[in-house]
């Protein structure tokens, strides 16, 4: 290929087929004090696209609390870091791969994994964990389907080949992610305090170090794909995605942490979105440095690549490291032994110039601080959408009357978003390291640490409809559902990371619904005291012009100070008494019942209150290390009913439950109600934890016992839900399998 | 006692074996690179799971040509314990010291769960510490577990006593025979796909994978009494 003069690209402005718009381009040529040439306006163009540069979101994510007691590291490294006691320390981060999943799910998804894995342990930790958070279109549609078991194939094969357990998870079906799936990977690693590595290039002379895989044609601007929305010709992408060598990443990760051990590294960054140019360029500007490399050393998978193929490459399982000079034997000595390909690329030099050489020629000159500091920042338009306001007066009860609470828990448990994913997590080796206590299925997945009494709980979380509803009540749902399984699970919830899935912030509507978000999980991690250590935004999900519902997922990583706090969703011993916390009023707005019942959802969100959530939390938790609780579920989607069902069906166990209400009853026991939480006490326990419960000023109400019989509900004395708990299992269980059996001629 | 756990690039549950025998038998047990030649001080040697060679081209089938290879299959000769779990399995079939061979799963997906599993015979130096038809729940992780061997090798395995466990409830890949695990005639080099290190204390789900370990213990011991 013949690339275009930098007249040409002024004159055909070619700079808009990378993304730049005419104003970014004209800062470029001010920055340079001359043309951009073809090599440069791809480095400008990746380095300032939102994927890299957030300069959509940057003003917003300002909002965010980011420092506490605890807080090594937040956010602008690889991955946040959390103390968590003993020279420890947890590191994590969550990340999308939705464009590249939506054109080809398995390797999509797969590198999607890979990325996050390389960004924990370019943090000098040890990965021992893996999540996710996937949201599909609906099953009955045969391309979703296909991108749904491709999706979970994708991870599997990553995850499962590096040897890192994928404990937890969530995957929700909905229309509104028909065209546009979200595929967000979580990362979850322990490091010692002494081991903490930084993305950084500094020491005029200091060697640059590549290691890993050659560098090939794939994912040429990936990072320009991901900030784009998707259309008819986005299949044409399909060479934009990267190919995963999961093989390829665990030599390198074994190979990156001897080098750790042994104390090698001065700075240390994964190729990752936008290739060697993020990374080095990143390095440079963290380090004040400047930085020369010689492409002609850059390991290379094909003949012929130019200066442009080579820096926008994202090629997988690549690591740029830089050390101090006279060390590089030790480097390749390790490389060697692992089998990796190693070579010094560049140096660090004085200055501010980002320098690329090719055949002897200069291909880039570039002052690095504006790739990275100067990027451009947008505050954009923000509006109230008219759907917003149409929902003020829309009461969801209008439409749900009079129906059957035994329909309802059934047609509830069958629905995909409800049902067991045990079809996904059953792909997933998810006891590998054999750290799993709490394996797929209950609130939070619990990970012990070795050599210690502690563990940590994590979830993702995330339930768009509320954001859609309402943003902000929405927002806080999100930070306090994802709290409230670890709090569950044992746990003290230490902060979060974040993936703020949006359509276009183009459109002012979008952009609000973002804003508004934001401003609600601010407020729930302050009040929680868990701040956004990390995370990534995804914008421009939106296909033939319609966004995605605004989903902001969070991930969550809590401590348990002793492994006898572990503590799961399953019922444990009959005859054990059901407490239910909290106060419950009847909002159904993006309810499972509204969903259910009336294929929409309408109305507003459930309102959080989060001084209530936040003494909710505290009550359980001291009730847990206070050993007075057998089992905790958090009440949440599909309300009262479904907590007790899923509490049933994981413990083999039933229950008779005896509430009394004003209100209709399949409303109640439908309701989604936040800031509540389902326990199971042992008789002996209750007036202990009835008293402590009183300490925090938090409801507590005895609604029934375990059983070893049906799943009973008397509302009122009536009895409104009577089911076998084999019966209920078996709808559950046999839900997505049904499903995903279907012929697939069926539709689409 | 001394275990070696072999390690070759790629494997991935190295780490947790060595914790198991630490954790369950506390005797000394060392990781061992691939390149090594020489186990002759060792009294058992573990091939454990993972994916050596990311199992390109086919499950084990790199792996086999690994220098230590040679090792394993000296010391296997010379009457030593021999396990491979899962990868290993797979391996030591690649290797012909188990006869065999395990497929793709029939149902093609990776299958993680912990299984019941059913102990065919109790008077080997791997199970002496289980009761003869006993049903123990440990977990399985592959996508590769689906055993298969030819007829007469099938009626070999079974009139010699050579299998050692069976899938006791659905059969989660397609084995044939619900073969979970084999040995060789002499009865000294095991082949499993199950994963007992992942199952030696409650918390993990269940503590029956440990006594697969005590018993290679016991039965080192009563062949080593002074």
């Amino acid at each position: 290929m013949i690339e275009p003069t930098a007249e040409q690209i002024r004159d055909q402005e070619l700079y808009k087929e990378m993304g730049l718009t005419s104003e970014e381009y004209e800062q470029v040529k001010g920055h340079l004090g001359r043309l951009p040439n073809w090599t440069e306006v791809g480095i400008y163009s990746v380095m300032w696209s939102e994927h890299c540069s957030y300069k959509n979101s940057k003003p917003l994510l300002r909002k965010f609390p980011t420092t506490g007691p605890r807080i090594l590291l937040g956010p602008g490294e690889g991955a946040g870091v959390i103390d968590i006691g003993d020279e420890q320390a947890v590191v994590f981060k969550i990340e999308s791969h939705n464009h590249p999943s939506a054109v080809e799910p398995f390797q999509g998804a797969a590198t999607g994994v890979g990325g996050i894995i390389r960004d924990v342990f370019s943090m000098g930790a040890r990965p021992v964990a893996l999540l996710n958070s996937l949201r599909f279109g609906e099953l009955d549609s045969s391309r979703v389907r296909y991108l749904f078991d491709n999706v979970v194939s994708g991870i599997a094969h990553y995850g499962n080949c590096i040897g890192i357990p994928t404990v937890g998870g969530e995957v929700f079906f909905d229309n509104a992610y028909d065209g546009n799936p979200l595929v967000n990977a979580m990362c979850v690693g322990i490091i010692n305090h002494k081991d903490l590595q930084k993305g950084v290039a500094v020491g005029v002379g200091n060697p640059v170090i590549y290691v890993g895989a050659s560098t090939g044609r794939d994912g040429i601007h990936g990072a320009t794909f991901a900030s784009e929305e998707l259309n008819e010709s986005s299949e044409e992408k399909r060479p934009a995605v990267q190919v995963g060598d999961p093989f390829m990443e665990k030599l390198l990760l074994e190979a990156c942490l001897e080098m750790v051990e042994q104390n090698m590294l001065l700075g240390i960054q994964d190729m990752g979105a936008a290739g060697l140019t993020c990374s080095s360029a990143e390095m440079a500007a963290k380090g004040g440095q400047g930085l020369d490399l010689n492409l002609d050393l850059v390991p290379q998978r094909e003949t012929g690549m130019t200066s442009y193929e080579i820096m926008l490459s994202e090629s997988q399982e690549r690591m740029l490291l830089v050390v101090e000079k006279g060390r590089e034997a030790e480097i390749m000595a390790i490389c060697d032994k692992w089998g990796l390909q190693s070579a010094v690329i560049g140096q660090v030099t004085d200055g501010n110039q980002y320098r690329l050489f090719q055949h002897g020629e200069l291909v880039a000159d570039i002052p690095v601080n504006t790739l990275v500091d100067d990027a451009p920042v947008y505050v954009r338009e923000e509006k109230v959408p008219t759907y917003y306001v149409e929902n003020e007066s829309v009461d969801p009860t209008d439409a749900l009357a009079n129906i059957d609470a035994n329909e309802a828990i059934e047609k509830i448990l069958q629905s995909p978003n409800m049902a067991s994913k045990k079809y996904v997590f059953q792909q997933y080796d998810y006891m590998v390291r054999t750290s799993t206590a709490v394996r797929p299925g209950s609130d939070a997945a619990v990970v012990v640490i070795r050599g210690t009494e502690k563990a940590l709980a994590m979830s993702t979380d995330g339930n768009s409809r509320y954001v859609y509803l309402d943003p902000v009540n929405g927002g806080r749902i999100a930070v306090a559902e994802s709290a409230r399984n670890v709090v569950c699970s044992g746990a003290e919830p230490l902060g979060i990371t974040d993936c703020l899935n949006f359509g276009s912030p183009e459109k002012p509507e979008v952009y609000w619904q973002l804003s508004k978000a934001i401003d609600g999980m601010s407020e729930m991690c302050e009040v929680l005291q868990t701040p956004v250590v990390g995370g990534n935004v995804s914008l421009y999900n939106e296909t033939k012009g319609q966004p995605i519902y605004p989903t902001p997922v969070v991930g969550m990583v809590g401590l348990i100070e002793k492994r006898e706090h572990i503590t799961t969703q399953a019922f444990k011993q009959n005859g054990d008494v059901l407490i239910l916390l909290g106060d419950t009023a009847i909002e159904l707005g993006g309810s499972e019942l509204q969903q259910a019942y009336t294929a929409t959802i309408a109305g507003r969100a459930p309102i959080l209150d989060s001084g209530k959530e936040k003494a909710l939390q505290q009550a359980v938790l001291t009730a847990i290390r206070q050993g007075l609780v057998q089992s905790a579920h958090d009440v949440s989607e599909g309300g009262l009913a479904l907590a007790v069902a899923e509490s049933c069906i994981s413990g083999n166990l039933g229950a008779k439950i005896q509430v009394e209400t004003d209100y209709d009853p399949t409303l109640y026991l439908f309701s989604e109600t936040q800031s509540r939480i389902l326990l199971s006490v042992s008789k002996d326990k209750v007036e202990e934890l009835v008293q402590t419960m009183e300490q925090f000023h938090v409801p507590a109400q005895v609604i029934g016992q375990v059983t070893e019989g049906n799943l009973e509900v008397h509302v009122n004395d009536q009895l409104v839900i009577d089911r076998s708990v084999a019966q209920l299992t078996n709808h559950w269980e046999e839900a997505i399998p049904c499903k995903m059996t279907a012929s697939s001629t069926s539709t689409n | 006692m001394r275990f070696a756990v072999v390690v070759f690039p790629g494997s991935n549950c190295d780490m947790d074996l060595v914790h198991a025998i630490e954790d369950v038998l506390g005797e000394e047990v060392n990781p061992v690179w691939h390149h090594e030649s020489d186990l002759s001080s060792y009294d058992a040697i573990l091939l454990p799971g993972g994916f050596s060679y990311g199992d390109y081209l086919r499950c084990g089938s790199l792996a086999r040509f690994s220098p230590v290879m040679e090792a394993v299959k000296k010391e296997a000769e010379a009457g030593k314990l021999v396990v491979g779990i899962c990868n290993g399995f797979q391996i030591l079939t690649e290797a012909g010291l188990l006869p065999g061979a395990l497929m793709r799963n029939d149902h093609l997906q990776f299958r993680c769960e912990i299984e019941p599993i059913s102990v065919e015979k109790a008077d080997s130096a791997f199970t002496m510490h289980y009761e003869q038809g006993e049903t123990v729940q440990i977990p399985i992780a592959h996508a590769e577990g689906n055993y298969f061997c030819d007829d007469e090798t099938l009626q070999r395995l079974e009139a010699s006593g050579q299998i050692l466990f069976r899938y006791a409830g659905k059969n989660p890949n397609g084995a044939l025979a619900n073969i979970a695990g084999i040995t060789n005639e002499k009865g000294n080099v095991l082949g499993m796909m199950p994963h007992p290190e992942r199952a030696i204390v409650d918390w993990m789900g269940s503590p029956d994978g440990a006594r697969l370990f005590t018993s290679m213990l016991a039965y080192w011991k009563e062949n080593h009494a002074s």
